[in-house]
């Protein structure tokens, strides 16, 4: 049945079809036409954040822990530029989002009207694709568009700029499916002559390991599951880029645990002295790779992406697969059948030797409880509970990734690419959201809580029973850490003066508030956050100045980690300064 | 101290075919500056009866695999159809279009007359002082022109930046 409908229930009614549960938004007055159209709407749900920032990481948060696209409406101007970070993160990160932001009307652009801004322009670099709508009867065709691009191929967000008059105007709507534009059809397969050389090349090795990454997460859970197969068949260890932890359970004989700069020293030696590397939905990054020129110096690559801008980009590989890891990696398996591949025992051997190095121990301190001790307690108390864990940016992101373990996917949930402070909270109530008898916890710092703390009265408001657990050592910790070996402790700008009591301010928002001062409060103050039904600040202070360790410093080699007790230099020069 | 270190670079000649929507060349230009890639010349044209259709040829040059990225880069773009790296497909004809302006009188304009029947530049505009010539060809005959005519009252130049296309019967 064909009618004639405002852009701005066009747009309602094509969000409801793409079967979308949740709005994150924050009203305005190039919105105001979509608020009329979503009044008394119980098909979708509103979530109304405080600042359009947690808009987008909480739609960021929802997608990640459900796989479903997340949906943000946010109005012109500054509306839109708030988000604008939330965005770039989703955009480093491969996160499905769709973005509505509204805009002045069409007459005005251009004229520098009230609330005006160049969303298109702004947000070009840091959307996947985006739009700007000009006449309404293109708008079910460009939403539904936007669903595809936003969630197929290599996933990341989308922005579709919608005029107010647009959204008034009206044109005709029908419930016939929208007709679609096939102009985006990524690749999703190998070949069969790669998938036949991937195979060859593994089953020769004498020393291989899985190097995984985000993209077997945001792939399904179809690829951990293949991923578990082809490990189990081909005997490989295993290792994982921040992004892409709980793709391989933790508990496993063949986990290595995190690779990279602060990764375990078993992880970065196997990738160091692998003959073969396969790497999985991961990209190089420089976070992973330390030092171009040592970088795994001896192996033969393979690299199974969807997105082709990935293969070559930093390291070159020798075998590039482009397609859907679950896809790709089933016809590995296919083609793998029962063989047999090399005797690993020896290679094994190795390994064993570096996990006895015991890379992520440290040193218990009787005045203060280690940052360490406590997230492992926070695991060991919420391990039955199989938590969603969100993090913040920083030493606690580290450590969280170090010492909580993962089992499974879309249960970790962290700003990697982009490393935004201010991530976890808004994450955590999307996440919330998006799995509501889950447990969820944002593990965060004192520093960067404050920056979206605005968003506890989202929480409030939708009765989240979010946990906040705050590793409070009053330091921008992981600033004052770099500060320490690169510019011999000259600790500019990084002491997080003036901090609030986390405590009255979690009362302050109708939230409880936990502090712990000592081990002896660690269990019990973790336990009743667990028991209450409701939203808690747990404010654990932590010993000050502890570091990050293992970790392997700007333009060092895989083989130059810092382990606790090195004695560090304190300084370093310019070619190394330089480096991010 | 620390300097900042150079590679080897190549030039390479690209034609990117796209679908003509707003922004597209905003989209295109800024994925060249937000990567810090190189732009020698970019011409843009649409090459479809409904006008649905631009081809853009860009010349950029890099390291091997800078030119890689940027050809990887480009076709992720969800508008862009297709990418085509001359340079590595093969023969090639490139060829721009220059309006050149000079000034002179006596010896000197019968000279850049005589010079521009050479090169065979055609005049499309004249003055009893000055021609503005018109001339197509590759870039290094455009060039060549340009420089014989400084020393002839060399007013101004204006050049399209080349377009590009594979030799032989097929398309690219």
């Amino acid at each position: 049945m064909t009618e004639e409908r405002s852009g701005a229930n066009i747009l309602v009614e094509s969000l409801v079809k793409q079967g979308v549960e949740f709005v994150f938004g924050y009203p305005g007055g190039a919105v105001l036409p979509i608020y009329d159209a979503l009044f008394g709407d119980e098909r979708l749900r509103h979530i109304l954040v405080r600042h359009e920032a947690g808009a987008a990481h909480a739609a960021e948060g929802y997608a990640r822990s459900t796989g479903k696209p997340g949906v943000v409406l946010v109005t012109s101007g500054p509306g839109a530029t708030n988000a604008i970070t939330g965005i770039a993160d989703a955009f480093m990160d491969s996160i499905p989002l769709v973005i509505i932001t509204g805009q002045v009307p069409t007459a005005l652009i251009g004229s520098d009207a009230f609330q005006e801004a160049d969303t298109v322009g702004i947000s070009r670099h840091c959307t996947k694709h985006n739009y700007l709508v000009k006449d309404p009867a293109e708008l079910a065709g460009i939403i539904d568009e936007a669903f595809q691009i936003a969630t197929s191929g290599r996933p990341g967000p989308v922005l579709i700029d919608i005029p107010k008059d647009v959204q008034i105007a009206s044109a005709a709507w029908n419930d016939a499916p929208a007709q679609r534009r096939q102009r985006y059809s990524p690749r999703t397969e190998g070949t069969a002559d790669e998938i036949a050389q991937a195979v060859e090349l593994l089953a020769k090795a004498k020393a291989p390991v899985f190097y995984t990454g985000g993209g077997v997460i945001n792939s399904g859970p179809r690829a951990t599951a293949l991923l578990r197969e082809l490990q189990a068949r081909t005997g490989a260890p295993v290792t994982s880029t921040l992004m892409g932890l709980g793709a391989f359970p933790a508990d496993h004989a063949d986990w290595l645990g995190m690779l990279g700069m602060h990764g375990t020293y078993e992880a970065n030696l196997a990738m160091n002295q692998a003959d073969l590397i396969v790497c999985v939905g991961a990209r190089f990054d420089d976070r992973v790779t330390g030092r171009l020129d040592a970088f795994a110096p001896n192996s033969t690559k393979i690299h199974i992406d969807i997105d082709r801008a990935s293969i070559n980009k930093t390291v070159r590989v020798d075998l590039p697969i482009i397609g859907d890891c679950a896809t790709v990696l089933d016809q590995i398996l296919t083609l793998w059948g029962d063989r047999k591949g090399q005797d690993l025992a020896p290679w094994k051997a190795r390994v064993e030797e570096w996990r006895g190095k015991k890379s992520l121990s440290f040193p218990l301190s009787k005045k203060a409880i280690m940052p360490q001790l406590a997230v492992q307690r926070l695991f060991e108390l919420t391990r039955d509970k199989d938590p969603v864990i969100s993090t913040e940016v920083g030493q606690h992101q580290m450590w969280a990734a170090q010492y909580f373990h993962f089992f499974g996917p879309n249960k970790w949930l962290t700003s990697g690419g982009l490393g935004t402070m201010g991530y976890g909270l808004p994450a955590a109530i999307g996440a919330q959201l998006g799995n509501p008898d889950s447990l969820v916890i944002d593990i965060a710092g004192d520093a960067s809580i404050q920056m979206n703390i605005q968003e506890l009265g989202t929480a409030t408001q939708y009765r989240l029973p979010v946990k906040i657990f705050i590793l409070n050592n009053e330091w921008m910790g992981m600033v004052r850490q770099w500060q320490e070996l690169t510019y011999e402790s000259r600790y500019s700008q990084s002491y997080s003066d003036s901090l609030p009591d986390f405590v009255k301010l979690a009362e302050a928002y109708g939230w409880k508030g936990i502090r712990i001062e000592n081990e002896s409060q660690l269990d019990a103050g973790i336990q009743e956050m667990i028991d209450y039904d409701g939203p808690v600040i747990v404010d654990c202070l932590v010993a000050k100045e502890s570091n990050c360790f293992p970790m392997i410093p700007s333009g060092a080699a895989h083989t130059e980690m810092i382990l606790y007790g090195d004695t560090v230099a304190g300084t370093m020069d310019d070619e190394a300064k330089a480096l991010v | 101290m620390m300097h900042i270190k150079q590679e080897a670079e190549e030039r390479h000649v690209l034609t990117i075919t796209v679908d003509n929507e707003a922004g597209i060349l905003a989209k295109i230009a800024g994925l060249f500056t937000a990567r810090g890639y190189n732009i020698d010349s970019l011409t843009v044209a649409d090459i479809t009866e409904n006008h649905a259709v631009s081809r853009i040829t860009i010349v950029t040059h890099g390291p091997p695999s800078q030119i890689d990225q940027i050809h990887a880069q480009l076709e992720r773009l969800v508008p862009v159809h297709k990418v085509v790296d001359l340079t590595e497909v093969g023969p090639h004809v490139a060829r721009e279009l220059a309006l050149i302006k000079v000034a002179g009188l006596g010896e000197k304009r019968v000279e850049a007359l005589r010079l521009a029947d050479i090169f065979r530049a055609k005049a499309v505009d004249t003055t009893t002082g000055s021609f503005i010539f018109e001339l197509t060809g590759a870039p290094d005959k455009i060039d060549t022109f340009v420089q014989l005519m400084r020393d002839l009252g060399l007013v101004e130049v204006g050049r399209t930046g080349i377009v590009a296309m594979i030799r032989g019967p097929h398309e690219a």
